[in-house]
């Protein structure tokens, strides 16, 4: 039993955080995030030559890591970050396109960008007419789409295919959280097959997309915390600092209570990636993840008072993006509903 | 990182399913998994059969007798014998008193005591609390003044456990006045059968007989059974409290319970429908098991831990916070899940009334109340969070 990251891990995460901590600051951070591209393309090329993405993926698909605790390293900085460069879809491609015998390199070296639309509520068909598939329909929410060469799309029957992005109508929008979005549209668009019965690969996809958004959450609570435990050590009412009332001390003994759960789920998860148990155990994160998110949100608000209500306020914008996390791949009662139909 | 036991700590838990499996009575983990109430015999029994092992003192070095286990041991050892519902060990004289001799007492007294714990001839109680000294225990006012030899000892102690089988108790007493009120303490053993020591029943919510309120009315207690210096009472019970919140989560507690829920609720009723298929059920269910998968790692997190260091750190108070909410949302469902059934009320006073009612369910209600403690007990959770702010946060 060891709960100490190895040595790669432990370097990655600290070039990482100090990458991120040197060229990410939050005035930079909501500069970026919050204007078309809705992220910063320099600061992204960086990333990927610090081997962000080759984490991402094993050595025998190119790059030097892939494993639950690569993930959740590459996330849980990101997260405390707050950082806003479109990794998530990338990592979902990478995934897809592995697991399909595709070619990753273009990916890592980040010369090909990549998004996925996978969601449920995506509407799209496909049609073959010899031997060429087109596809049509529309996805209203994918990240990262407006930044993409390349998306994999996912029909409504299961199948996965591979679009260029300058074959479909592509209309980029920003987020609430920060990052951005775009709304697809794909009319006869043409298509590369890449599965027929895609829906194994594209759960797979959305288990480790589920523990990457764990990981962010858990990075990002732990800075919201810290933000919030210094400003109840500083912040004068009634003659104290405001931590000396026991109501904010109990409640905060709580949040931190909270997130320890979280990245014990967190790290539970990435343990059993690439196991027969990988699916229900990401659930159960990303559920627990939904829930404490939420309260780690609404207090850092809440025990903060009018401060950070305002924009000006990093804390407000970590809360922003906690709340929308349980938003992406399924939220807290999807996941305990996949949890609960095994009983 | 690696969440899994190492070689060596999957060949010991092999090795204690194996005891369990033969030396674990049946009729004992019959009584635990129905609920029911163990006699002393039962719990004297049982101690007996562990102690030929070599392992009753789990938190005893080697040189006094116990196997001199680290936190990763122990924790298999507890876990285990909670799968297997052997008899919880009563924590009074091995798991509370034992480490404080061994760290505080003079050699003679070590010689005098521990053996007799060890091999059952003493069954010890606590005597801490007291009606005016709850969660601040520092406030205690049992008095005991010194005359000749002698403490004179006047007082009350109060939630004092399993009271009713001890021939001894070992009691802060407060020896001085001082301004601040932790420097004027002492911890005293006391012989149970000196006069002037009353100890009555208190009759808890769901009927039974657990813990009881003691009486001292000039009762001479010989200066010999001082431990460690006069005033330095605090110190111990401190340290004695840290021993007390090993196995503080109760994840062991939690997984049974889980396990004998879910079997509960995926039963065929009457009508053939199961609980689980009831979606909002299997929601609070759900919500249980996925708070109890992050406990288990939380807990194994803390003991990597305590085994790199030595010791528990505050943060066990948060095991203690989490651990008890668990089990106590635990007990509530399982008491839903018997909807009107769970309302049956047994006799509490035998250990035979369990023919009258079908054991495995009749108790579930007299659990959940009786559990309610768990968030009482050991420092209240409140106090927890008191220590957690202060050590962890440092507000």
């Amino acid at each position: 039993m060891n709960f100490e990251p190895t040595e790669e891990r432990r370097m990655l995460r600290e070039t990482l955080t100090r990458f991120l901590a040197d060229h990410y600051p939050i005035g930079h951070r909501n500069a970026v995030a919050y204007t078309a591209p809705f992220h910063d393309p320099t600061r992204w090329t960086e990333l990927v030559e610090l081997g962000i993405l080759h984490a991402l993926a094993p050595e025998a698909q190119g790059g030097f890591g892939g494993g639950g605790f690569d993930i959740t390293t590459v996330f849980e900085s990101l997260g405390n970050a707050l950082c806003p460069e479109p990794v998530l879809g990338t990592l979902l491609a990478a995934r897809i396109l592995g697991a399909t015998g595709g070619d990753l390199g273009p990916l890592l070296t980040g010369s090909r960008r990549y998004a996925v639309a996978l969601d449920r509520s995506n509407s799209v068909t496909a049609n073959e007419t010899n031997n060429r598939w087109v596809l049509n329909g529309r996805c209203d929410v994918v990240y990262g789409g407006g930044t993409a060469d390349r998306l994999l799309v996912a029909t409504d029957t299961g199948a996965v295919f591979k679009v260029y992005a300058d074959a479909v109508q592509v209309t980029p929008y920003g987020m609430i959280d920060g990052g951005g979005a775009a709304m697809l549209v794909l009319d006869n668009t043409p298509a590369t097959l890449i599965a027929l019965n895609g829906r194994p690969v594209i759960q797979d996809a959305c288990d480790v997309g589920a523990l990457a958004l764990c990981a962010e959450a858990v990075g990002a609570m732990n800075a919201g915390a810290a933000m919030l435990l210094e400003y109840l050590k500083t912040r004068q009412q009634f003659g104290k600092p405001i931590g000396e009332f026991q109501v904010l001390q109990h409640r905060m003994v709580n949040l931190m209570t909270e997130i320890e759960q979280a990245r014990s789920i967190t790290i539970l998860a990435a343990s059993r990636l690439g196991t027969d148990t990988q699916s229900r155990i990401s659930s159960m994160a990303k559920s627990l993840i939904g829930r404490t998110a939420l309260l780690v949100a609404e207090e850092l608000i809440q025990m903060q008072g009018g401060i950070a209500m305002t924009w000006d306020c990093a804390a407000s914008h970590f809360a922003k993006r906690l709340v929308m996390i349980d938003h992406q791949l399924g939220d807290t009662d999807r996941h305990l509903q996949f949890v609960a139909n095994a009983y | 990182m690696d969440l899994s036991f190492s070689a060596a700590e999957i060949a010991f838990r092999d090795d204690l399913r194996g005891f369990l499996a033969e030396n674990l009575p049946v009729d004992l983990s019959d009584k635990v998994r129905s609920g029911a109430e163990l006699s002393k015999a039962d719990m004297e029994r049982w101690h007996a059969i562990l102690n030929t092992r070599g392992w009753l003192a789990t938190t005893w070095p080697r040189d006094f007798g116990g196997p001199g286990w680290g936190p990763v041991q122990r924790h298999i050892f507890e876990e285990e014998c909670c799968l297997a519902y052997a008899p919880r060990i009563v924590p009074f004289g091995l798991n509370m008193l034992g480490p404080v001799l061994i760290k505080f007492a003079t050699p003679r007294q070590q010689a005098e005591y521990l053996p007799r714990i060890l091999d059952g001839r003493d069954w010890w109680c606590q005597g801490f609390s007291e009606p005016g000294a709850g969660s601040d225990l520092a406030s205690l006012k049992t008095r005991a003044v010194r005359d000749g030899e002698h403490y004179v000892m006047n007082g009350q102690k109060t939630w004092t456990t399993l009271g009713q089988h001890a021939n001894r108790i070992f009691c802060l007493v407060r020896t001085a006045t001082t301004a601040k009120p932790q420097a004027g303490i002492s911890f005293v053993l006391v012989d149970l059968d000196t006069p002037g020591i009353e100890m009555r029943p208190i009759r808890l919510i769901e009927g039974g007989h657990e813990v009881n309120e003691v009486f001292f009315t000039d009762v001479r207690v010989p200066i010999a059974n001082l431990i460690g210096e006069e005033n330095q009472g605090w110190t111990i019970a401190k340290y004695l409290l840290t021993h007390e919140r090993t196995n503080i989560a109760g994840v062991g507690f939690s997984v049974q319970a889980f396990e004998q829920l879910k079997m509960l609720a995926q039963q065929p009723r009457p009508d053939g429908t199961r609980l689980v298929d009831a979606p909002l059920f299997a929601a609070r269910l759900a919500r249980i098991e996925i708070d109890l998968e992050a406990m288990k790692i939380t807990n194994l997190r803390m003991l990597a831990d305590a085994q790199k260091n030595g010791a528990p750190g505050p943060e066990s108070s948060m095991l203690k916070i989490k651990g008890t909410e668990i089990r106590q949302a635990l007990d509530d469902l399982a008491r839903r899940a018997l909807g009107l059934a769970a309302a049956a009320f047994p006799p509490t006073d035998t250990d035979t009334n369990t023919a009258l009612v079908s054991p495995d369910h009749t108790r579930i209600a007299m659990k959940y109340f009786n559990n309610r403690k768990l968030s009482i007990f050991g420092g209240s959770n409140e106090i927890q969070r008191n220590i957690l702010s202060k050590t962890m946060l440092g507000l």
